[in-house]
């Protein structure tokens, strides 16, 4: 299926988690905050969470700043 | 380095929604040529807040890299999420939630509502308005705002934990502008009074807690200097000489010279 993570075309596989899209991406060891179509997911439903074609995922960190 | 500590106030603390700190420097984290410098000058400031931006993750990242919050951990500092980069309320409210979630449900934030590109003025209508609203939605907000003193008023009677006043543009180093405003500012808060935003070096972080402020934060005045790391400890050492002075009660200023040595038995 086709997503849009954070601006940009990607393929995953159909009925995708956003815990296997964020395995997918190696990002299991980073702090991070992810919005699927402008809603929080909170990470204790991201393995519930299914993404389904078109969904726009948002996914954030936080970097230095003042 | 060695470890300044107020000598006659144990109890002088900062504290800000509910937590006390003993440091009055909080630092931004943005600017440092790389996280070890980052690292290193968080440390030399002793600074206890610190503050983070809250942007998209760099997808074709290798895992493995380190990033910020492995140097400066949450269990070992407070981290206070800005929204830097937002000139709408409503993008401000997001960027906030998003870093209620990513930081485990803490709810500190710091608020900025951007008017302008160029000055990085705040713009005051939005932060109300933005403010107001993470308020109803739980959060302790610190906000940064102009040096009005009515603004400050607003935004502390709508329920902001700290009013964050600028010094000067973000970024200009051009150290406070207008003491008045910022005095009378101070004057009128219940919430502590920070000064954020165009501290350059060590004597303007002086000058604010001198004028009473509760604690300054800074950013580039300290990833900007030539040495970082010392210029954090000097803004460490800067802050506790302001606050220092403020409790104990500066001398009068006088129009004339008062002689410090006394006059009987001057030889003749």
């Amino acid at each position: 299926m086709q997503l849009v993570i954070n601006g940009e075309s990607f393929e995953a596989a159909d009925e995708s988690s956003i815990a296997i899209l964020v395995t997918m991406l190696q990002l299991d060891q980073q702090r991070l905050a992810i919005e699927v179509n402008g809603e929080i997911v909170p990470r204790g439903l991201w393995s519930e969470r299914r993404l389904v074609t078109a969904d726009r995922v948002e996914i954030v960190r936080a970097i230095g700043g003042g | 380095m060695t470890q300044a500590e107020p000598q006659h106030f144990p109890s002088d603390v900062l504290t800000i929604a509910g937590r006390s700190y003993r440091s009055r420097l909080l630092v931004g984290s943005g600017k440092y040529k790389d996280l070890e410098e980052t690292r290193l000058a968080t440390e030399a400031s002793g600074a206890e807040i610190i503050t983070v931006a809250i942007r998209r993750m760099n997808i074709g990242q290798k895992p493995g890299e380190p990033s910020l919050l492995d140097v400066l951990p949450p269990d070992r500092y407070t981290i206070l999420p800005n929204t830097a980069g937002c000139y709408t309320a409503d993008d401000a409210v997001r960027t906030c939630r998003l870093a209620r979630e990513l930081l485990d449900g803490h709810k500190l934030v710091k608020l900025e509502v951007l008017g302008d590109a160029k000055t990085l003025f705040p713009d005051v209508v939005a932060t109300l308005i933005a403010a107001e609203e993470l308020v109803k939605e739980g959060f302790d907000v610190m906000v940064y705002t102009s040096d009005d003193p009515i603004l400050a008023k607003r935004l502390e009677e709508i329920g902001c934990v700290a009013v964050m006043p600028l010094a000067a543009p973000i970024g200009s180093g051009l150290g406070i502008q207008n003491r008045y405003n910022i005095l009378t500012i101070i004057e009128n808060a219940k919430v502590p009074i920070i000064v954020d935003a165009g501290v350059g070096t060590a004597s303007d972080a002086a000058i604010a807690m001198e004028l009473g402020c509760d604690g300054v934060l800074m950013n580039t005045a300290i990833a900007e200097a030539k040495n970082p790391v010392l210029m954090a400890s000097a803004m460490k050492h800067a802050i506790i000489a302001g606050r220092e002075a403020r409790l104990a009660g500066r001398m009068p200023r006088r129009r004339y010279a008062s002689a410090s040595s006394p006059l009987d038995g001057t030889i003749a």
